[in-house]
């Protein structure tokens, strides 16, 4: 029994750490939660844009990690589902349960596009809440920030003034990016496009692309040859300008659809890190204007 | 003069006229944004009325089911490990032909801001009735790094032994597991778990139990009838690679454990102390960490059981005991691949060492090494193959094959095909 004394001691004795430490479950979270933190915070996210993040293991490293979290951003509706109540019933930490200001999941701020009407898991893996990729339009990254800066500020008082200045400051770069994205973006309006999964249904939302065919037959399950027949023959009566797989997807059924049909392929990074220029979530949206508006030139 | 007047009249008229038009409007507007005030407030209660519903608390529900089919070359009713203490546990391979397995129900749901609660029950296809498999609360807002669970649990014994089998990579369980836990170890007690505030992951928990199941039996005693202390160490190696690597030990005393030897039917007790060590390592694998299309899973466990007290022959009728005691271990290693989307391949071989068991009414010549059959020294071995098919997260479909020599002299040749599906809200799986 003594070791396991000595053990409680030891660790009620470690030294609080500097930083906030903000775990993510996502890249574009995390890079957000530094845009607002600066050298306040400390952040890291759980999944890489080569990742798909339906499906992560609860690994060890990551029960580690949200051990130490005072706060939890990730995407919600359901995009973790399998993995992060795992991760928090594991942890021991009671400050970034649901329910406390540790947590937040960030499509509670921003109204969800393709909520169902009725569920049912026929239809593959859909989201009852709606779409979770909530982070590929712009102006739903402003609402998550607006939300975000105050919850640093509640959870680290001594720095508020910081957080909530740093705060206005990138609402008023982002807005400015917005204005210039949209500019870039204007011929793509109406532009018909064919995806990989439906990840970036806000992205065609901001964008006013038309989505006209899914390479996966339903959300989450695989494509299969003779759904990729079908949206062969599809393009032959009305072609689609460009089809659209993410940094996780298996490029070989874009690739697959591509040669078929002679429509351009294009890799959009899924989220910050996905590509070279995607260092931060201004690159990631500079990136991605400049892949979608490239075929049309 | 006069023409300044009457334009200064003709100007008062109309913006008389014009702001009488505009007061129209601003009144028309008003009311239109009272009314639309009005709707909003009906809705939201509305919407307050829903949330008000018990049904909104409903906690999350979910069914697994399975069926198999078997074809075995030998009776599974003559099953038994060669060189092993009969565990009278559930280890036998299903019955040949078709068999439904158990049906398994789920309910989570959090109790409170403090605690968690899961009730796992299996339903038996046998009509013999609903076994509770797991039932604990656990707690969620304990801090640095300490939960509690209570209640009955899948004990932190090696590692696949708090896996539910619906997760298991192969159809059965491997024979460490059965020869040493019974099949699977549930625990009705207490866990303690503390993980260290490092990057590197360490736990250091605890777990005091009754102790009922094998390699326990217990009679009714105050206290813990079992204890086990574990500790794991887990991290990353790049993005790509996953590792977990655990040590347990598990004490019980089982006050006359009874079991049946199959090759004589005469019933033997045990008194005495158990103690388990377990060793177990898992690393998984995926190109970038993205499982999608390509993944790979090692994992293996080493078990070591001293087992030191009395058994008694044949309590019933001789009743003639003595010192009984022995030093037992087994392990085994099993590799999954998933080759491409959907479809997994998978080997396994399990080992066994009866090592050393001393039978004080044997070397005393009281009794024939022949009165224990079951005990006689032996190796048991088995291969196991696999190829899984698993359209989405929540079917999978199984083709096993097994050379299993579990039975001394008599090699088993398994091939089960299986289906595991799971219905409605679907839960993490551990690493």
């Amino acid at each position: 029994m003594r070791w396991l004394f000595l053990l409680c001691t030891f660790a009620l004795s470690l030294p609080a750490a500097a930083a906030i430490n903000v775990f993510a479950c996502e890249p574009e979270w995390a890079a957000l939660a530094q845009e607002l933190g600066g050298d306040k915070v400390s952040t890291i996210s759980a999944t890489t844009a080569f990742q798909d993040p339906h499906h992560i293991e609860a690994r060890p490293s990551l029960i580690a990690r949200i051990r130490s979290a005072d706060l939890v951003v990730c995407s919600g509706s359901e995009l973790e589902i399998g993995w992060l109540p795992l991760l928090l019933t594991q942890s021991g930490n009671g400050r970034v349960q649901p329910g406390s200001p540790g947590y937040i999941e960030a499509s509670q701020y921003v109204a969800k596009l393709e909520v169902p009407r009725a569920i049912d898991r026929s239809m593959g893996d859909v989201h009852p809440g709606g779409n979770p990729h909530i982070h590929t339009d712009p102006r739903n990254i402003a609402k998550v920030a607006a939300v975000l800066a105050e919850r640093l500020a509640q959870i680290d008082g001594a720095n508020a003034a910081t957080y909530r200045s740093r705060g206005q400051a990138f609402e008023q770069r982002w807005k400015e990016a917005i204005a210039r994205w949209e500019q870039q973006a204007a011929r793509l309006r109406g532009v018909p496009l064919v995806e990989h999964h439906k990840g970036f249904t806000y992205l065609v939302n901001w964008l006013g692309m038309r989505d006209v065919g899914d390479l996966e037959p339903k959300p989450g399950i695989p494509p299969t040859t003779s759904h990729l027949a079908q949206l062969v023959d599809q393009m032959k009566q009305a072609p689609a300008k460009m089809i659209v797989y993410s940094s996780y997807d298996d490029p070989k059924a874009a690739q697959f659809l591509s040669q078929r049909t002679g429509i351009p392929s294009v890799m959009l990074p899924f989220t910050v890190g996905g590509s070279d220029k995607a260092k931060d979530l201004f690159g990631y949206f500079d990136d991605v204007i400049a892949r979608l508006t490239g075929p049309l030139q | 003069m006069f023409r300044k007047k009457w334009c200064a009249a003709a100007l008062a008229v109309t913006a008389c006229s014009a702001h009488a038009q505009q007061s129209d409007e601003v009144k028309r507007l008003e009311e239109r944004v009272q009314q639309l005030e009005q709707r909003v407030q009906e809705s939201q209660a509305q919407a307050a009325a829903r949330q008000q519903s018990e049904s909104a608390f409903n906690p999350a529900v979910s069914a697994t089911l399975n069926g198999v089919y078997a074809n075995l070359k030998q009776n599974p009713d003559s099953y038994r490990i060669n060189g092993f203490v009969p565990t009278m546990g559930d280890v036998a391979p299903p019955p040949r032909g078709f068999s439904l397995g158990e049906s398994e129900l789920g309910i989570a749901a959090n109790v409170d801001h403090l605690f968690r609660g899961t009730l796992i029950a299996a339903i038996q296809p046998d009509g013999t009735g609903v076994d509770v498999e797991e039932a604990y609360i656990q707690t969620l807002a304990l801090s640095h790094g300490f939960s509690v669970k209570a209640g009955r649990f899948f004990s932190a014994v090696g590692y696949q032994n708090q896996v539910h089998a619906h997760a298991w990579d192969f159809t059965d369980a491997p024979l460490v597991m059965k020869a040493f836990l019974g099949g699977q170890l549930k625990e009705d007690g207490v866990q303690v778990k503390w993980i260290a505030p490092t990057d590197l992951y360490l736990d250091i928990g605890a777990e005091f139990g009754r102790g009922a199941q094998f390699p326990g039996a217990t009679a009714g005693k105050n206290g813990a009838g079992s204890v086990n202390a574990f500790t794991n160490l887990g991290g990353d190696i790049g993005a790509g690679m996953a590792w977990q690597a655990g040590l347990s030990y598990y004490q019980t005393s089982p006050d006359d454990r009874t079991y049946d030897d199959p090759l004589s039917a005469t019933a033997n007790s045990f008194t005495g102390s158990s103690k388990l060590w377990a060793l177990s390592g898992v690393l998984k694998w995926a190109p970038n960490g993205n499982n999608t299309v390509n993944n790979f899973k090692v994992q293996g466990e080493y078990f070591r059981r001293k087992e030191d007290g009395d058994l008694t022959f044949d309590p019933a009728g001789a009743a003639l005991a003595d010192a009984y005691k022995s030093a037992q271990s087994g392990w085994y290693a099993q590799a999954v691949y998933q080759f491409m989307p959907k479809w997994r391949v998978g080997y396994r071989y399990d080992e066994l060492s009866s090592g050393t068991t001393t039978i004080g009414l044997v070397d005393s010549g009281a009794l024939a090494p022949a009165s224990f059959p079951i005990l006689a020294e032996y190796k048991p071995t088995r291969h196991t193959a696999m190829l899984d098919w698993s359209p989405s997260e929540f079917s999978r479909v199984r083709l096993q094959f097994a050379r299993d020599y579990s039975r001394q002299g008599e090699p088993d040749n398994q091939v089960f095909l299986q289906y595991i599906v799971s219905l409605g809200a679907h839960g993490a799986h551990r690493f």
